[in-house]
């Protein structure tokens, strides 16, 4: 597919592509946006080259995907706007199902913080090298990641605690 | 004013169950526990327009010690769920509980594994009110049936 960029945008793929020639997997574009999959391994790089070189310097979003049946199985999506050029890119990696783990990019934007913590608490993915590496929104103790497929709609039950319907004796 | 020909002799005989469930059926001062958009309806049931003061509800308590009728309005979610339990557990008795909209009784359209599917999984419910949210009329109606409830218990003959 050929993709439709502007001058901006051009520098900044080509650029890409010739500082990482084996990690770029795929360029494309949907609905608008566009997208960059690259190798688990060189997003740290990838992320410090775009905000350093190609002035990306802000993060929006971390999130992550089920992609369940799929060959690799998680999704981690990074959302970075340019202000400067006024581009907006999407870059992607994919993990395998067992044991999904990337570096964090809290070291280049400080932002990714709670987004990793998120994408940790509801897939399971890890950050290796994040700072206050922990759930954000389910308990401590709690032993699933409610956003993957498997995951019931309705939770497991007994899995939360509910308060004790008896009032305290003192 | 039609008082003075029944309290002629200055004086009238009753029970002492109706005369104490006739005080508190008219004050039953509401624990506000408005956790979603049924706390707006909440307002409007307490404001000028639908003005609960005609029942004697008026008095919105923000001290669990000072209430009577917590009104569960919104969606509970687990975390919130030990909050609430521990407020209704500062009341102090006798109490009651409204689980207000479709949230507070079933879950309503959160029906997910971090919302409690109905406040009664922890709380003992005495009104459900449907609608999402419902009307202050409704908030009324329910507050209305607590109060006949109120008015039929046995509140000190079997107390003692």
């Amino acid at each position: 597919m050929s993709l439709e960029l502007n001058e901006q945008f051009q520098k900044v793929i080509n650029g890409l592509t010739e500082k990482f020639p084996g990690d770029v997997i795929d360029v494309y574009q949907s609905t608008g946006d566009t997208f960059v999959r690259v190798t688990p391994g060189a997003i740290h790089d990838v992320c410090t080259y775009l905000k350093e070189e190609q002035h990306f310097i802000y993060l929006i979003d971390v999130f992550g995907t089920d992609r369940f049946t799929s060959e690799d199985r998680f999704e981690v999506v990074y959302n970075i706007l340019s202000l400067r050029d006024r581009l907006r890119l999407f870059v992607k990696v994919w993990l395998p199902e067992e044991d999904p783990e990337i570096a964090s990019v809290t070291g280049i934007w400080e932002c990714a913080d709670w987004f990793e913590r998120q994408t940790y608490d509801m897939f399971g993915i890890r950050f290796t090298g994040h700072p206050d590496f922990r759930r954000i929104y389910m308990p401590e103790d709690f032993e699933y990641f409610p956003m993957r497929k498997e995951f019931p709609l309705l939770g497991i039950p007994g899995s939360i605690e509910l308060p004790s319907s008896t009032p305290d004796p003192e | 004013m039609g008082l003075e020909n029944t309290l002629s002799e200055g004086y009238l005989t009753t029970k002492l169950d109706t005369l104490v469930n006739w005080a508190r059926s008219n004050a039953a001062w509401p624990m506000p526990m408005g956790l979603a958009c049924c706390a707006i309806e909440m307002m409007a049931f307490a404001g000028p327009r639908y003005d609960v003061s005609r029942f004697g509800s008026e008095v919105m308590r923000f001290s669990p010690r000072q209430a009577d009728v917590m009104i569960v309005a919104g969606w509970v979610n687990y975390k919130m769920a030990h909050a609430i339990r521990r407020v209704w557990d500062q009341m102090p008795d006798p109490k009651w509980c409204i689980a207000m909209g479709a949230c507070a009784s079933t879950g309503g359209m959160h029906r997910c594994y971090g919302v409690v599917q109905g406040c009664d999984n922890f709380l003992p419910v005495d009104a459900y009110i449907s609608g999402c949210p419902p009307r202050p009329d409704a908030l009324i109606h329910a507050l209305m049936k607590i109060q006949d409830k109120v008015r039929t218990e046995h509140s000190v003959t079997l107390d003692t």
